[in-house]
């Protein structure tokens, strides 16, 4: 690897070639302000348009200053960073920025974690010499996520993540000069595009331009509501990152924090979505043994590779992007929809409550979750199954809100029947999980055997796909992972041209899976934080006694005393679900 | 999925706003056979996303203008997203999403006919038909449309109607060259 000497603010340093200012400055403990470039370390994701120009430095012996996240190094170069020149031209071009940017800060959503605000405070901003037009756009709002387009910055962080990252391709560039947005085609709402409602875009944005639907309001009118039993499920990775939001270390695990700070909220009863997992598991782990086991006896109807359906972002992209593959994915619904299915039948039968005054509120790293739970075919006569999705960044909110002491709480467990859960349940939140926790339980079931080895390290690791083959007792089943939606476009692709190999695939919408959901809290481009909270959540299963789902005792009774066996009708009417073609074409009537 | 069984004969779309969203007049009724020669146009061009530029004059110049369907269809073509397609025709100026008049009209505004007053003439179309540059009247008789330069600038200020062209308009003129084609 060729080296190049260079130096940068009067520090003499080495690159490698082909190194960007920016890089190789940060590489060496300088640190250049930055807007629109965003990277997610080595996860192969990176923005850098060089259009914001907030990045600019002096290069000695040239004319113009030069936007450092696009200027690679050379041999000799003098590099300064933050001379008055610099200091002077970056705080011109963050003010030109502002000039068109709402001043709301103070009831923003965004406010306290906007990027844009933050480089203010930093370049010392106190007012905007330059009076012009403002951007006027109409807000617009979907069941997941709001586009405040006034206070986009154009720095197409969220296009990239759209497009590149996600394929899904719902936003682009449009228009030109001053009337320029990022918007779905014909600037339509993003509900009528094919949008998925992963939330990649919320996470990277670094304004309050793109945010999430907050539903907090709507829970607290429901606690506040003395007739009504309102119970909470909290999905897998909230636990791992939660911490964070309250000043701790990223991959602190604050489960049993959570359950209190949830008690003290007001919930009736605090669940566990992770219970909703393990069923997922029985029933998905359940089909997939059916499937393979028609397959050996020469069934030609049968569909394989199965791939999993907990993940609501990825149900949306197939539905938009694979509407002729709509057998393949199992039936079973995504853990939270089997949650509240059984919270409203099962469980609000314990309780003797009627399911209309029941309210189920869920706590997701997603914010297709908040779409998922308004579905038609996840209500009964109009009631939904569960009522109010909110994100982990909302809830941080909801107990800060709540002057809650959360630091302070005591580690608290979670309530019966439906808080109990395995290991298996758990490691859901990592990309990879679902289909290990399907493994440890299929692979009992179908060969009689108990593992002798629970983790199968072969299916971890954040790479967006993976692949391994897992012996099933003289049975080789390839199993197929992908994180991140391009990365599952490129096996669906394989399994619609015939050319897949696979058993099974398990496909997540976000990069590293749950850890990294769009409603998780904002982690400004360090993977690190997903590598801490990926590890939390093995951890967490590490710690449990019982580690398959099959063998959760909870789970166990639900089937004894309810459901009969898995794939049961009753089990079928409540627990799975059927897929509807929306195609990508935007002008057809849905 | 397919663009055929969605954009079935001679039904015009609807378009799916709701709500918030801008109404956008679409009224193009994709027939099998309009549908049939974008996909001829884009096979021309090998289906290829780098082409979309060309693939989107040739389309234009076919079709007149560039209708949300007929760019939903260009999409499913090249195999990339819509939202693409229409940042560039909504990037250029020259590509357009509004049908163009029965009488298209385009007023020279390159520098001999800007110097000779054209300007003057465009107010005067824009008073006399009440519409803006680039828009069509309620009846579909006209448009307007500005252009650069062509290529007959002794007869500046010059002014083109379809194919015919008008030399030396003055804004008193105006009134009987939209005369000449109405009716």
């Amino acid at each position: 690897m060729e080296m190049i000497k260079l130096t940068i603010d009067n520090k003499k340093i080495e690159v490698e070639k082909g190194t960007t200012i920016l890089k190789a400055a940060r590489q060496f403990g300088i640190d250049i302000p930055t807007l629109c470039h965003f990277e997610l370390g080595d996860m192969g994701i990176e923005n850098k348009p060089g259009g914001c120009r907030i990045c600019v430095v002096e290069i000695e012996g040239r004319r113009n200053l030069a936007p450092s996240c696009i200027t690679e190094v050379q041999e000799g170069m003098v590099v300064n960073t933050h001379n008055i020149r610099v200091i002077n031209a970056r705080r011109t071009v963050l003010e030109l920025i502002i000039s068109d940017h709402p001043f709301d800060c103070l009831v923003c959503a965004k406010s306290g974690q906007c990027e844009l605000q933050h480089l203010a405070t930093q370049l010392g901003i106190r007012e905007i010499p330059y009076k012009g037009e403002q951007s006027t756009y109409r807000k617009d709002t979907s069941p997941s996520i709001i586009r405040d387009i006034d206070k986009c910055i154009l720095c197409r962080r969220c296009e990239m993540m759209c497009n590149q990252v996600q394929t899904v391709g719902a936003l682009s560039a449009i228009n030109r000069g001053f009337m320029s947005v990022v918007a779905p085609a014909f600037e339509m709402n993003l509900e009528d595009s094919p949008c998925t409602y992963c939330g990649q875009c919320v996470s990277v944005c670094p304004t309050g331009a793109l945010t999430e639907a907050d539903h907090t309001n709507e829970i607290i009118r429901a606690l506040s509501d003395p007739s009504k039993t309102v119970i909470v499920q909290t999905a897998p990775a909230v636990r791992a990152a939660l911490g964070e939001e309250f000043g701790m270390e990223p991959g602190t695990l604050v489960t049993g924090k959570l359950v209190a700070a949830l008690r003290r909220l007001g919930f009736d009863y605090v669940f566990d979505t992770d219970f909703g997992a393990d069923l997922t598991i029985m029933e998905e782990g359940t089909e997939f043994l059916n499937r393979i086991k028609g397959y050996m006896a020469g069934d030609t109807s049968v569909k394989l590779p199965i791939l999993t359906s907990c993940c609501p972002g990825w149900v949306n992209f197939f539905e938009h992007n694979f509407p002729d593959l709509l057998d393949v994915p199992s039936t079973a619904k995504s853990p939270q929809q089997m949650f509240g299915a059984i919270a409203k039948t099962y469980f609000a039968d314990k309780i003797g409550v009627n399911r209309n005054d029941l309210v189920v509120v869920s706590i997701m790293p997603c914010l297709a979750k908040k779409y998922e739970c308004q579905r038609n075919e996840f209500k009964v006569n109009g009631n939904p199954d569960v009522d109010y999705s909110i994100s982990t960044r909302e809830l941080a909110a909801f107990i800060k809100l709540a002057n809650i002491d959360f630091m302070d709480l005591p580690d608290e467990d979670f309530d019966d029947p439906l808080g109990e859960s395995s290991g298996a349940g758990v490691i859901f939140g990592n990309t990879g999980g679902v289909i290990e926790a399907a493994c440890r339980t299929a692979y009992e079931l179908y060969t009689g055997k108990k593992l002798e080895k629970i983790e199968f390290e072969q299916l971890r690791g954040l790479e967006g796909i993976r692949s391994a083959t897992i012996d099933f007792d003289g049975l080789p089943l390839n199993i197929g992972i992908a994180n991140g939606l391009g990365n599952a476009r490129k096996l669906l692709d394989e399994v619609r041209a015939g050319t897949s190999n696979y058993h099974a695939i398990e496909i997540m919408a976000c990069p590293g899976g749950c850890i990294g959901g769009g409603g998780q809290p904002y982690h400004h481009g360090y993977s690190e934080i997903l590598r801490r909270r990926a590890a939390a959540i093995y951890t967490e299963d590490e710690r449990k006694t019982i580690r398959k789902s099959h063998e959760n005792p909870s789970i166990i009774r639900l089937y004894s005393e309810f459901l009969g066996e898995p794939g049961s009708k009753k089990a079928h009417s409540l627990l799975h679900t059927h897929y509807f073609p929306k195609g990508n074409e935007v002008t057809i009537h849905r | 999925m397919s663009t055929k069984t969605n954009t079935e004969n001679n039904v015009a779309h609807e378009y799916p706003y709701n709500g918030s969203s801008p109404q956008v007049e679409v009224k193009i009724k994709l027939t099998a056979d309009k549908i049939e020669k974008i996909d001829a146009i884009c096979r021309s061009f090998g289906n290829d996303p780098g082409e979309l530029i060309n693939v989107l004059h040739e389309t234009q110049s076919e079709f007149g203008y560039l209708p949300a369907e007929v760019q939903d269809v260009i999409a499913q073509n090249l195999r990339i997203p819509v939202a693409q397609v229409y940042g560039v025709v909504s990037f250029y100026s020259f590509f357009t999403m509004t049908p163009k008049g029965e009488h298209p009209i385009s007023i020279c505004l390159g520098t001999a006919c800007y110097v000779r007053g054209s300007e003057k003439i465009l107010e005067e179309f824009k008073k006399e038909l009440k519409i803006d540059v680039g828009e069509t009247t309620p009846d579909g008789k006209f448009s307007i449309n500005c252009l650069r330069c062509v290529g007959a600038c002794g007869l500046a200020p010059v002014v083109m109607v379809g194919e015919r062209v008008f030399g030396r308009v003055s804004p008193e003129s105006v009134k009987q060259i939209i005369a000449e084609y109405k009716d």
